[in-house]
């Protein structure tokens, strides 16, 4: 192989930092690193991918959390020819000590292409590219340092959270105990794939939705509270008096109208009942307006990617509920929405297209939830009604 | 053989100790300039957060690197964020200055906060993916190098979060950013049917197809599928069921940009990206369509929309027919739906902009 990489130096010129930099420089210490800086001139070359479907590996006990991935070049590239990539479950909120990192660096070190994803679509940490002979001793020590695998095919994936109340004056919930705790109670469920298809569950603090979670998760969990707005009437005036115009940035933006400015008295008025809990105006005025203390969170279902029948928002399924641990009420719907699936789902199905294919009503009749209009923008136009 | 189903470490040993101490006790938070947080507690203690970008593939050296920083100047803690940023966190204002220089000298830019573009969330493209139609990682540095601006900045009218998904398959679920570039191919599977014999399961491939184009081959001793050509819209559903029908072509992939969609609830509701430009090839090392592209709508979302205003937004308050005209792109058959939920899409009324 040519040492030479003409295509992928031209994208180490620029400001950003280069993920070229970063293979050249593993490269250095690992020759799998340099087979991949190979493979991937040569997808710039002849611009198709040059990795083949994934064949089945993992580790004893587990069905995920191990993708398998072979080159289709291995002649040129057997330092890369299997470049298997592990998925290991983050620290809720991607915190990290230096202490952690450095012990996952050394294990990868040892064992894969020393290359990495900090962190990959799933949420995962990915550490990316080693053989199947050492998927087995670099799991076993990643689990001395206390770390485990994440999910992958048919199985819950790596549950994702926001920062939440670690860093956050919007969190409704404690996001990183909730997804901590699910994460501990669902181990079976992420490692042992038995579904029709992915299962993900995000959880937002507040519905400005920092993680995605009403478009990337089939269960939805963002925070919202029942009671009024907090507004300092003081820190309005605050901001107000240094110019900033409360009036076309804050109350005309106002979804719903529940804001009015009183330019005599200085005052924002609310009418708490017309607020929708949209988030801008706690946004733009940090200082002077908070969420409501009567807190928990909206559940929505169904979430997801185009693959295969067009992408979708989750639905509201539960207008609001109380997330305060054990979280019993959200593991026994969770139970109950995949006994569901499982039985009624086609292979590839994910649970948005299973709703579809049955209808909202019928799902909500099987789980055992009673409809509400908050679940809909609008009732049913046409009078073709099952009694 | 090691332990399994132990979970990931519990959060609470890999919090910096001035975020432990006010867990849930935040009061609010200000930018105090590109890239710099301050959160501000009820107890009166301050957090200053550092955010820096990062090319997400990073080295275990490099790693190292961030550990050092943050050993020296957080108390040895940091974060990510979904984005893949990269926060540093510490309790002392005198920290700040220094800690953007260490950061700046290891080729880390700060920023990507407030009315900001910020990291590009995106896929493993063919730095490890069978299924790409096109590169993650080069694109996303051909474009971040052209919008680097916007990352340090804060100039632009609302944040824009940009996506790449290498297939549509879409590991990024990019269908909600503002900008969204997404990997298509324009080619029906090439069959290999003695691979099929090997590797597939015929009623299930035929099952996989969305639009019904997989059937049986017409020779019963040929135990394969065959595709109907004018039926396939090239999702590739069948190729992740049976290895032996892959879409890759040099040719006929390329990249296909949508924009308008967001996640968050503020003002408006969630909505998902529409297509903008239905093809561009690939271009590799550094895509030039596609970042023209993605800079010329930049810039004019960023000349018209309203303060506070998403691109979403923007484009529903001027109407479709209005963004085209002002970006100067070609509108063609393909921009009209004709899937699952086409005919939401269609006008159904008399109010509409020449």
């Amino acid at each position: 192989m040519s040492d030479e990489t003409p295509l992928l130096d031209e994208l180490e010129k620029g400001p950003w930092p280069s993920y070229v930099t970063q293979i050249k420089r593993a490269a250095k210490k690992k020759k799998a690193a340099k087979d991949l800086l190979g493979i991937q001139e040569l997808s710039y070359k002849d611009r198709v991918t040059h990795w083949k479907h994934g064949g089945i590996v993992g580790v004893t006990g587990y069905g995920s959390g191990v993708i398998g991935r072979y080159c289709d070049q291995p002649e040129k590239f057997p330092d890369a020819a299997q470049f298997h990539t592990m998925r290991i479950n983050h620290p809720a909120g991607w915190f990290y000590n230096t202490k952690s990192l450095r012990e996952i660096c050394d294990t990868w070190e040892q064992y894969g292409s020393g290359l990495t994803n900090f962190h990959g679509s799933t949420g995962d940490i990915i550490l990316l590219g080693t053989t199947t002979e050492n998927l087995q001793p670099c799991f076993d020590a990643l689990t001395e340092k206390g770390y485990d695998l994440g999910g992958s095919g048919s199985a819950l994936r790596t549950i994702t959270g926001c920062v939440g109340q670690a860093r956050c004056e919007w969190s409704n919930f404690d996001t990183l105990n909730l997804v901590y705790d699910l994460t501990m109670e669902f181990q079976d469920e992420i490692h042992r794939p038995r579904w029709p298809y992915k299962f993900k569950i995000k959880a937002s603090g507040c519905p400005n939705d920092c993680v995605a979670a009403i478009a990337r998760a089939d269960f939805t969990i963002i925070g919202t509270w029942r009671d009024s707005l907090r507004i300092d009437q003081t820190a309005i005036r605050n901001y107000v008096d240094n110019g900033f115009e409360i009036k076309t940035l804050v109350v005309d933006k106002c979804p719903s109208g529940a804001l009015e400015w009183d330019d005599r008295t200085k005052e924002l008025k609310l009418n708490a009942e017309d607020c929708v809990r949209c988030m801008h105006c706690i946004n733009k005025m940090p200082k002077a307006i908070r969420p409501g203390t009567d807190c928990g969170a909206t559940i929505l279902v169904g979430g997801k990617a185009p693959i295969i029948k067009g992408a979708y928002l989750s639905w509201v399924l539960i207008p609001f509920i109380k997330v305060e641990p054990p979280y019993e009420e959200i593991k026994d719907l969770l139970r109950k929405i995949w006994d569901f699936w499982d039985e009624n789902g086609r292979t590839r199905e994910r649970l948005a297209e299973l709703i579809e294919r049955v209808g909202l009503k019928n799902f909500l009749k099987e789980i055992g939830i009673p409809p509400v209009p908050q679940m809909v923008y609008k009732p049913r136009a046409n009078p073709y009604v099952y009694f | 053989m090691g332990r399994t189903d132990i979970g990931p470490p519990d959060y609470r040993d890999m919090l910096p100790p001035v975020i432990k101490k006010n867990y849930g006790k935040w009061k609010y938070h200000e930018t105090i300039r590109p890239g710099v947080l301050r959160h501000v507690s009820e107890s009166g203690d301050e957090v200053y957060t550092v955010r820096t970008g990062s090319p997400r593939l990073l080295s275990v050296d490099f790693i190292r690197d961030i550990c050092d920083v943050a050993d020296k100047y957080c108390d040895g803690y940091l974060r990510f964020t979904s984005r893949y940023n990269i926060e540093f966190m510490t309790d002392k204002k005198a920290n700040v200055d220094a800690l953007i220089e260490e950061l700046k000298r290891l080729g880390l830019p700060v920023g990507g906060t407030g009315n900001a573009i910020s990291n590009i969330v995106h896929t493993q493209g063919w730095i490890h993916c069978h299924s790409a139609a096109t590169d993650a990682s080069g694109l996303v540095k051909a474009i971040m190098d052209e919008l680097y601006d916007y990352f340090t900045s804060m100039k632009l009218p609302a944040y824009v979060r940009i996506a790449v998904a290498c297939c549509i398959n879409m590991c990024g679920a990019v269908h909600c950013s503002d900008l969204a570039i997404v990997g298509v191919h324009r080619r029906p599977p090439k069959i290999d049917h003695e691979k099929v014999l090997a590797q597939c399961e015929i009623p299930t491939t035929i099952q996989s197809c969305p639009t019904g184009a997989i059937r049986r081959h017409p020779d019963p001793n040929v135990k394969s599928v065959v595709v109907r050509e004018d039926l396939c819209m090239y999702c590739a559903n069948c190729f992740t069921v049976c290895p032996a029908m892959p879409l890759a072509d040099p040719e006929g992939d390329g990249v296909a940009i949508y924009a308008g969609g967001k996640v968050s609830n503020a003002r408006k509701p969630p909505m998902f990206s529409r297509m903008v430009v239905p093809f561009l090839p690939n271009n590799p090392p550094r895509w030039p369509e596609v970042v023209n592209v993605i800079k010329k709508i930049v810039e004019v979302y960023a000349s018209h929309a309203k303060k506070y205003e998403r691109m979403g937004e923007w484009i529903e308050r001027i109407g479709w027919e209005k963004f085209f005209k002002l970006t100067d792109i070609p509108f063609t058959e393909q921009h009209i739906d004709d899937f699952t939920h086409a005919v939401e899409t269609y006008r159904t009324t008399t109010q509409f902009k020449w």
